[in-house]
């Protein structure tokens, strides 16, 4: 389990919800796809989604999935209607431009170091 | 027409039982999910959560109401000519129906194996047609059931307990 401010910090993530404090968000893993069914069938509740997908529905799948905070691949970055959709779902939005292997790897190391 | 029966192991005696006398549910919610809408999709499953959550159902149950919800929700609104989602709450578990207006499954078998699509372009660029829906459904469900064949509606509906 990891702070995700931690982990924001290691990627130099932009915070898109910041009514959302990251502090208060614990990580205990992440799922990386760009399926939206494929997060439904296997992601876990409380895993953070690593993703290059940034519409609507991301928060929907999100939000039903108990994912707490959705990690946007290279320099992706959701549109004021999607942060809004994520703000009212309780889901922080980061963006970072790295890409999904270095995302993953980093987030790997903060949790198993 | 052509059906599908799913029930979970342990579960089948509770699902016949209901099945048999399903009595009076305590809330009933509808709503419609219009064809290529993926915006209105998801809506329905979004207050059937917000419901069951206020109710005080378990955090897993409920997410895995949600999930089978939403990917029927989304197989209206990519699938067919539009349908209608009806959510029955009952003390003890939830069953929701999806019916909608065609042009039906051709194969149920096919449609239920893991990474089979017929989603069209706009579903597949927003990430969906991974051939996942049918089977997270199951996955997901005490008991499912299919009513289906080409050219006609199909009806798609799951029964979970609470507990």
């Amino acid at each position: 389990m990891s702070k995700l401010s931690e982990y924001i910090a290691q990627i130099e993530g932009k915070n898109h919800t910041p009514a959302i404090d990251p502090e208060s968000i614990d990580i205990n893993g992440a799922y990386v796809s760009d399926m939206l069914s494929d997060v439904m069938g296997s992601a876990k509740p409380g895993q953070a989604w690593i993703t290059i997908m940034k519409h609507l529905n991301v928060i929907a799948v999100a939000s039903m999935t108990g994912i707490p905070a959705i990690i946007f691949a290279k320099g992706n970055t959701p549109d004021e209607a999607v942060c809004d959709k994520a703000l009212e779902e309780g889901i922080c939005l980061i963006s970072s431009n790295l890409d999904t292997f270095r995302l993953s790897g980093i987030l790997y190391r903060v949790l198993h170091p | 027409m052509a059906e599908y029966w799913y029930i979970a192991e342990g579960f089948e005696n509770r699902v016949q039982e209901y099945l048999a006398d399903n009595g009076d549910s305590e809330v009933d919610m509808m709503f419609t999910v219009p064809e290529k809408d993926f915006n209105t999709a998801g809506k329905g499953s979004s207050e059937v959560k917000n419901l069951l959550k206020r109710l005080g159902v378990d955090s897993e149950v409920l997410r895995r109401i949600a999930v089978a919800s939403y990917e029927a929700e989304i197989n209206v609104a990519a699938h067919s000519h539009g349908g209608v989602m009806h959510s029955a709450v009952y003390d003890d578990h939830i069953h929701i129906r999806f019916e909608d207006e065609g042009p039906g499954i051709a194969d149920i078998e096919q449609a239920m194996i893991p990474g089979f699509s017929t989603a069209d372009e706009l579903a597949r660029e927003l990430g969906f047609g991974a051939g996942l829906g049918l089977p997270n459904i199951k996955k997901n469900s005490d008991a499912m059931h299919i009513v289906s064949e080409k050219g006609s509606s199909t009806l798609v509906e799951f029964i979970i307990f609470f507990s």
